[in-house]
C-alpha cells in the first residue's frame, strides 16, 4: 500500500560534518581512549610497539575482548551475566575431565562442554525471564554455584584443585591447532586467538546493526515492554543472548585449556566485572538499549595495552587499577553526555 | 456483515478483585468507539484483553463473528488488532525507521545471510509517514527526539502501514498538549476513514466526542452503558464521566466554601 520514494535526502538537512556523524557513534569515545593509550606507551617504552610486544598486548587483550564483545550484547539487551567470568574456567574444567579422567576424545569433550555451556546460558536467560528478578542477583547466583561445583568436582575427581595433563589426551594436537597455535607474521609469533577475537568481533557487529535480531537485541534493551506490543520475541531473545555469552565464555575456555594443558579450579573469578568494564568503555549503556560490539572490542584492547604497557613501562602493577578506575569513570561520564544527546526530548 | 470486534458481558477478576464486569460493546470498520472513565474504571483491563496481554475469564470475545481467546499480542496482532499504548508506544533510543518496523523488519538474503533491508525500511517509513500527512525531517534520528505527540503518530502510522484492521489507542491524548493532542486526534480520524476500526482510550470527553462514534462509558469496572453519538450529547457524556449527582453535590460544596 505504500509508495516507494527514491531515497533522496530531505533539503531541510544540510549534510553532516564527519565529526557531527562521529560524536554519536557510541564506540567513539574508546577509540579516542586507545589512540590516547597507544601513543603514551609507545613514547615511554621501546618494547610496546616491537612486533613481540604487540603480539603480546594483542594476546592479552583478545580473551578478553570475545568475552567483552558478548557481554556488550546481552547489556544492549538489558541485562547482565555476572557468571560470564566463572564459566571460562567451567567450560575448560568440563573438557579438561572429560578428556583427562574420562578419556574422552578432546573433540568429543569440547562438544560436551560445549553442550554445557550452553544450557548453563539458557538456564540463567530462562531464569530471569521466568522470575522477572533483575538478572544481576540470578546470575550472581550462578556465578557463585559454579564458582562452588568448580572446586567441588575438580576435589571430588582428581584430589587436587586442579585439571591437568591434557597433553598426552587424544585430539589435543589437531583441536590446540584451532583454539591455541600460533601464526607466525614477520618472524613473530601472534596467537590464534587474535584471530577468534576480530572474527568474534565483526560477527557481533554484523549481527547488531545488520540483522532482525540485531534490532531485536536493540529493542529489548531500549524498551521489552514496548517490544512486546509490537511481537518481538523478548523471552526468546534474550535467552539467545545468556547462551551467546556462555557460548563465548566456551570459546575463551577451550583457548585457555588447550594452551596451558591444564586448568585451575577457581580461574576466571572476578573477571566478569573485566568485561562489564570494557564493554562500558565501549560505549554501552548500563540500562541497556545502546552499545557497540566493536567499540567492547577497543575497550578490551584497551585494557590490553594498559595492562601489558605497564609491565614494559616498569612500573608496579599496582597502578593498573588507578588507571582502570579513572578509565572507567572517564566512559560513564562520556556515554552519560551521549545518552542524553540522543534521549533528548522536545515537549 | 459481524462488527470487527464485538465483546459480550466479558469480565475479568485479578483474585479476589472483580477489574471488569459484564462490558458489551462493538467496534465496526470505519468507526471510532471511545471508551471512558475515571482512574480504575477498568479501561486498562479492557483494552489488555483485546490486545492479548491478559484473557478475559468471563463472557464472549469475537473477531469478526469468531470467538477468540488470545494468550500473547502476537496473536492479537496476526487478527490485525494492533495497540498503540501511551508511553509504550516505542523504543526512544531506537531511530525512527527501526522503530516503525520493530518486529516486521524488511530483509534481504537468505539462511544466516538474511539481513535487514535498511534502504527498504528507510524508505517505506518516510512514505508510510508522508501518506499519513506526517513530514520528518530524518527517518535516522532517535525516537526520542520526537515530541510526545510525534511520537505517537508513529506508532499509529505503523499500525495503519501494517495492516492492521483495528486500531487500539491507549490514552494517545494524555500528557499532551491542546495543540498535539488536535494533530493526534486528526490521525485517529485519518485511520478511520481508511476504514479501520478504532478503540479510543481516553478520560478527556472533549476530546472523544468530536471524533467518536459510539462511547462505552465505564465506572469501578462496569459498564454504564454504549450509547451511539446520536443518543447522547456532550454535556450528558461528561455528567456520567464525572459521577452525575456526585459532581453536583460537589458544585454545591465548592459554593459553599466559596462563600
Amino acid at each position: 500500500m505504500s509508495v516507494a520514494v527514491p531515497s533522496q535526502p530531505d533539503e531541510r538537512l544540510v549534510k553532516p560534518r564527519l565529526w557531527d556523524r562521529l560524536v554519536v557513534r557510541p564506540e567513539i569515545g574508546a577509540l579516542l581512549g586507545a589512540l590516547l593509550v597507544f601513543v603514551f606507551f609507545s613514547v615511554v617504552t621501546g618494547e610496546f610497539l616491537s612486533p613481540l610486544g604487540v603480539a603480546n598486548w594483542l594476546d592479552d587483550a583478545s580473551t578478553l575482548g570475545i568475552m567483552a564483545v558478548a557481554v556488550a550484547l546481552l547489556m544492549i539487551g538489558g541485562e547482565f551475566d555476572l557468571s560470564a567470568g566463572v564459566m571460562t574456567a567451567s567450560t575448560a574444567l568440563v573438557t579438561a575431565i572429560f578428556a583427562t579422567q574420562v578419556g574422552l576424545n578432546v573433540w568429543f569433550a569440547l562438544i560436551l562442554s560445549l553442550v554445557f555451556a550452553l544450557a548453563v546460558g539458557a538456564l540463567n536467560g530462562w531464569l530471569v525471564m521466568r522470575t522477572g528478578l533483575p538478572s544481576f542477583i540470578v546470575t550472581l547466583g550462578t556465578f557463585l554455584a559454579l564458582q562452588g561445583l568448580n572446586l567441588g568436582v575438580t576435589r571430588l575427581v582428581t584430589g587436587t584443585v586442579q585439571v591437568s595433563g591434557m597433553r598426552s589426551t587424544d585430539g589435543y594436537e589437531s583441536a590446540g591447532m584451532l583454539f591455541a597455535s600460533t601464526v607466525n607474521i614477520g618472524g613473530t609469533d601472534f596467537q590464534v586467538s587474535i584471530l577468534w577475537w576480530i572474527v568474534f568481533a565483526a560477527v557481533a557487529a554484523w549481527v547488531l546493526v545488520r540483522t532482525r535480531f540485531g534490532n531485536w537485541t536493540f529493542a529489548v534493551g531500549g524498551s521489552s515492554l514496548s517490544s512486546r506490543a509490537v511481537g518481538v520475541p523478548v523471552v526468546r531473545t534474550k535467552i539467545m543472548l545468556f547462551m551467546t555469552t556462555a557460548f563465548a565464555a566456551w570459546i575463551v575456555g577451550s583457548i585457555n585449556i588447550l594452551r596451558n594443558a591444564s586448568v585451575q579450579a577457581n580461574q576466571g573469578i572476578g573477571l566478569e566485572f573485566q568485561y562489564i568494564i570494557a564493554a562500558v568503555i565501549g560505549g554501552c549503556l548500563l540500562t541497556g538499549g545502546f552499545g557497540s560490539a566493536v567499540g567492547a572490542a577497543i575497550g578490551a584492547l584497551i585494557f590490553g595495552m594498559a595492562r601489558q604497557g605497564i609491565v614494559y613501562a616498569q612500573w608496579n602493577s599496582d597502578w593498573f587499577m588507578l588507571f582502570l578506575g579513572i578509565m572507567l569513570l572517564a566512559a560513564v561520564l562520556v556515554n552519560n553526555t551521549f545518552r542524553r544527546r540522543a534521549e533528548r526530548v522536545r515537549r | 456483515m459481524s462488527p470487527l470486534i464485538e465483546v459480550r458481558d466479558v469480565g475479568k477478576t485479578y483474585g479476589s478483585v472483580v477489574a471488569l464486569a459484564d462490558v458489551s460493546t462493538v467496534v465496526n470498520a470505519g468507526e471510532v468507539t471511545c471508551v471512558l472513565g475515571d482512574n480504575g474504571a477498568g479501561k486498562s483491563t479492557l483494552i489488555k484483553i483485546l490486545a492479548g496481554v491478559h484473557q478475559h475469564d468471563r463472557g464472549r470475545f469475537l473477531v469478526e463473528g469468531e470467538e477468540v481467546r488470545f494468550s500473547s499480542p502476537r496473536e492479537s496482532l496476526d487478527r490485525g488488532i494492533a495497540t498503540v499504548y501511551q508511553d509504550l508506544a516505542v523504543v526512544p533510543l531506537m531511530s525512527v525507521w527501526r522503530n516503525f518496523h520493530l518486529g516486521s523488519e524488511p530483509t534481504v538474503g537468505w539462511g544466516p545471510f538474511r539481513r535487514l533491508d535498511r534502504a527498504k525500511g528507510r524508505d517505506t517509513t518516510k512514505a508510510a509517514l508522508a501518506e499519513m500527512g506526517i513530514d520528518l525531517r530524518d527517518v535516522e534520528q532517535p525516537v526520542g527526539t520526537l515530541s510526545g505527540g510525534e511520537r505517537q503518530c508513529v506508532a499509529i502510522a505503523r499500525a495503519v502501514h501494517f495492516g492492521a484492521k483495528v486500531l487500539i489507542l491507549d490514552e494517545p491524548t494524555a500528557a499532551l498538549g491542546v495543540k498535539q493532542a488536535g494533530v493526534v486526534l486528526r490521525y485517529v480520524a485519518q485511520a478511520r476513514d481508511r476504514g479501520l476500526g478504532v478503540v479510543l482510550i481516553t478520560h478527556n470527553p472533549h476530546h472523544a466526542y468530536p471524533v467518536g462514534d459510539r462511547f462505552l462509558l465505564l465506572k469501578r469496572g462496569r459498564s454504564l452503558g454504549s450509547f451511539d453519538k446520536g443518543d447522547i450529547t456532550i454535556e450528558e457524556l461528561t455528567r456520567q464521566m464525572a459521577g452525575g449527582a456526585e459532581l453536583e453535590a460537589l458544585e454545591h460544596e465548592l459554593r459553599a466554601v466559596e462563600k
